[in-house]
């Protein structure tokens, strides 16, 4: 019986276009541009200036904040400018450009180590300085992940990869299977756990196979299959299924005794305690209609996603929407020059983005919005409140809980985009949960 | 590369389902009632089937017109109306009462509370109810199946007050062989449906499922003939409490959205059918229970709230 929680959908996955190919190497790509904030936190110094020589693997920026990771270079080469750039969210954040000199010259820090040799403390510490985050897409430094306040039972690697269109941690457990288990095993390590878990869902047979027959399985890494259901690797989700507990409301997964690192990052971890090399390149799908050949690529972080695009042969006719990330929570772009990041799971290019722009019609009240929703709240009536801008109610019906999903817009037959109602009154809700908090003199 | 994509909020897919396609789901199950409708009671009834449906729509075109808004007669959902309403109806129901009654559902009880979504109780059914009192004799007035013009008592009526008449067969009754309104007469008709609606996943079988049953213990309790097995048969086959419990009482807009809130309803219509049949004057009362509970239903969903994931428990405590 494969695991799952109350609520989701499947949602048509398309996996199908990319999940056969094999990840590819990109050639060389003139610029790299690497954003200083590439994750949850506060935004980096650039340690180096421009007219530097850097090398790849070496941290060209940082900050002293706990919540935070490093940015390191993905090639070698001349930084030519630091400048505001946008990044895939939009948003302008300064990055550093450096001119890729092809030799790629490997920095003296990067030094294989043992695993099995080094202190819980040294692998926590190298995970921060390796500038490992949330390679799903929420971008959460993974050091701070793996420093919860209370004792967890539970690791959880996150392989259910349930967005549709992206195979980037489907190849990763098909191509780095062993990695994949020795990241989990370094978790393990530094969380002073026995035994560890593995999500998958059940439309990858072939990784779950290759996972349980990998050398470095064991008794205590136990692969769990998933059922196919849109968002069964989100984390609460997840979480619920695995462990059959839930992440109280407002509170972390370590709150319910678990850690949910995700397979990329997972992936990440390994390579760079084993070989020493910080997270410089990530697995991307280039998929969607919209593209000649859909293929997934082993992306250097920094490049523009047009060049990535180009690689898949580029477009087969203009698509009408251009998506970093999922189809579902990822970030519709109005054009390709933003760089690939740690985050970037995907390029999804459409070819038409039905129901866009179309006219909405009205609530009937069928209700599937409140079947589906995987937190139990009621998208409509959350919608009502923030029509009419009543924080009360919105907190009554649970606003902060939403974990924008997605699934409320994309099941509702009168095309409400319920979801971009709940994110307008959310903010308000927690800031007057804040203002009352802080009345209460706490 | 060129740019200026279409940019939007997320989720960037959506389902493929509209207002519409449901709609469309409804009146395709819906037609195999209207079908042995047309079989059991002839050409006129089919023709009562289709004054609703067209009068229905004319007068939602009608009052889009008027009302200058923008022309909704595309969502079919006043044509569901109209052909809820039909099968609702004495089968020989003169044309015109049928007419105005299609437009007092779509003009008075839809269209003046604000259109789709906005009714606070079926517009089928509070039309239904409408003629009942307003033209009780045409209203109440049915006939055998199959044979021309030959005035009959519903089994309901037979059973209620010893109406004259024969009582059908059960067998007769849940194929459809009985006096009744144009769409409650086939049960068969009324549970393919159904099946319909589930498979296609319009509705859930909560409200049919708990309505039927909480009326079935209710009488088989403490109706008029208790722990009899036939007459509790009777009961649920006949008096459009199938056909009530399938296409009225799971109609979006004038029941409860969530799970308990659903369960509440149902049992509330069983609990009220069964009261209305057992000590009223009515010898069914299914229109009656149903409009009722749409008055409550947003009271009972206010009360039903689901609690959110991280408030359900199940966290560990250490």
């Amino acid at each position: 019986m494969a695991s799952t929680f109350k609520g989701g959908h499947h949602v048509p996955d398309h996996k199908d276009l990319t999940n056969s190919r094999a990840t590819k190497p990109l050639p060389d790509c003139d610029i790299h541009i690497y954003p200083l904030r590439q994750h949850i936190g506060v935004p980096l110094t650039p340690l180096v200036a421009v007219g530097d020589t850097v090398c790849v693997g070496q941290k060209i920026a940082d900050a002293d904040a706990y919540v935070c990771a490093p940015v390191h270079s993905s090639v070698s080469g001349a930084v030519i400018k630091i400048e505001p750039y946008y990044d895939a969210s939009g948003s302008m954040t300064d990055a550093i450009f450096v001119e890729n000199d092809k030799k790629y010259t490997v920095a003296d820090t990067v030094k294989p180590r043992d695993y099995k040799k080094m202190l819980d403390k040294d692998l926590l510490d190298a995970v921060r300085e390796a500038g490992i985050v949330g390679m799903g897409g929420a971008g959460f430094p993974t050091h701070v992940k793996l420093s919860p306040k209370t004792k967890v039972d539970y690791a959880i690697i996150n392989c259910a990869e349930c967005e549709p269109y992206i195979t980037a941690d489907h190849r990763y457990m098909l191509e780095n299977t062993d990695e994949m288990i020795i990241g989990l095993k370094i978790v393990m390590r530094i969380l002073n756990l026995r035994d560890g878990y593995i999500g998958v869902e059940l439309n990858k047979p072939d990784a779950i196979a290759a996972l349980k027959a990998s050398p470095e399985c064991n008794e205590h890494i136990h692969i769990v299959p998933l059922k196919v259901k849109y968002p069964q690797g989100a984390e609460k989700q997840l979480i619920k299924a695995v462990t059959g507990r839930r992440v109280p409301a407002g509170k972390l997964p370590a709150d319910a005794g678990a850690v949910v690192v995700n397979g990329a990052t997972a992936v990440t971890i390994a390579k760079a305690i084993t070989t020493g090399m910080p997270l410089i390149e990530r697995n991307v799908t280039v998929s969607g209609d919209a593209i000649k050949e859909p293929s997934n690529f082993r992306v250097r972080t920094g490049v523009p996603a047009s060049f990535v695009i180009e690689q898949a042969g580029g477009f087969i006719e203009e698509p009408e929407k251009v998506i970093s990330g999922g189809p579902m929570m990822g970030i519709a772009e109005y054009n390709t020059d933003y760089p690939i990041v740690k985050t970037t799971s995907s390029i999804l290019a459409l070819l038409h983005a039905p129901k866009t722009y179309d006219p909405v019609t009205p609530c009937i009240k069928c209700g599937r919005c409140v079947d589906h929703c995987p937190m139990q709240l009621m998208p409509y009536r959350l919608r009502q409140a923030a029509r009419k801008g009543d924080v009360d109610m919105a907190a009554k019906y649970y606003a902060t809980e939403c974990i924008e999903c997605g699934l409320c817009s994309y099941i509702c037959p009168a095309n409400k985009n319920l979801l971009q109602y709940i994110r307008m009154i959310k903010p308000e809700v927690l800031k007057k949960q804040r203002e009352e908090a802080q009345k209460n003199g706490r | 590369m060129a740019g200026n994509y279409k940019v939007s909020s997320s989720p960037h897919v959506h389902t493929d389902a509209t207002v519409q396609s449901i709609m469309r789901d409804v009146i395709i199950a819906l037609i195999p009632s209207a079908v042995v409708g047309g079989l059991m009671f002839g050409w006129y009834a089919s023709v009562v089937i289709g004054a609703a449906i067209v009068s229905a729509v004319l007068a939602e075109w009608i009052f889009n017109l008027l009302a200058k808004k923008p022309n909704t007669v595309g969502d079919l959902s006043a044509a569901v109306t109209g052909l809820l309403l039909a099968l609702n109806m004495p089968p020989q129901i003169p044309i015109w009462m049928v007419c105005v009654g299609s437009a007092f559902a779509i003009i008075i009880v839809k269209q003046l509370f604000g259109g789709l979504g906005k009714n606070f109780v079926n517009p089928a059914l509070a039309a239904r109810c409408f003629m009942l009192i307003a033209w009780t004799g045409a209203m109440t007035t049915f006939r055998e199946p199959l044979v021309d013009a030959v005035a009959s008592a519903t089994p309901l009526a037979i059973m209620k007050d010893g109406a004259q008449g024969t009582l059908p067969s059960l067998l007769q009754c849940f194929a459809g062989f009985k006096a009744g309104t144009i769409g409650e007469v086939s049960g068969i008709a009324i549970l393919a449906g159904f099946a319909y609606l589930l498979i296609r996943r319009v509705i859930k079988p909560t409200i049919p499922v708990v309505y039927v049953a909480s009326f079935a213990v209710l009488t088989f309790f403490f109706g008029k003939e208790a722990m009899n097995v036939e007459y509790l048969a009777y009961q649920v086959l006949t008096g459009g409490l199938l056909l009530g419990a399938v296409f009225m009482a799971t109609d979006y807009t004038t029941t409860p959205t969530t799970p308990k809130g659903m369960v509440i309803f149902a049992i509330g219509c069983g609990v009220l059918t069964f009261l209305i049949r057992r000590f009223g004057g009515y010898p069914e009362g299914v229109s009656f229970s149903i409009l009722l509970m749409n008055v409550a239903a947003p009271l009972i969903e206010n009360y039903t709230v689901p609690k959110s994931f991280g408030n359900r428990g199940g966290a560990v405590k250490r």
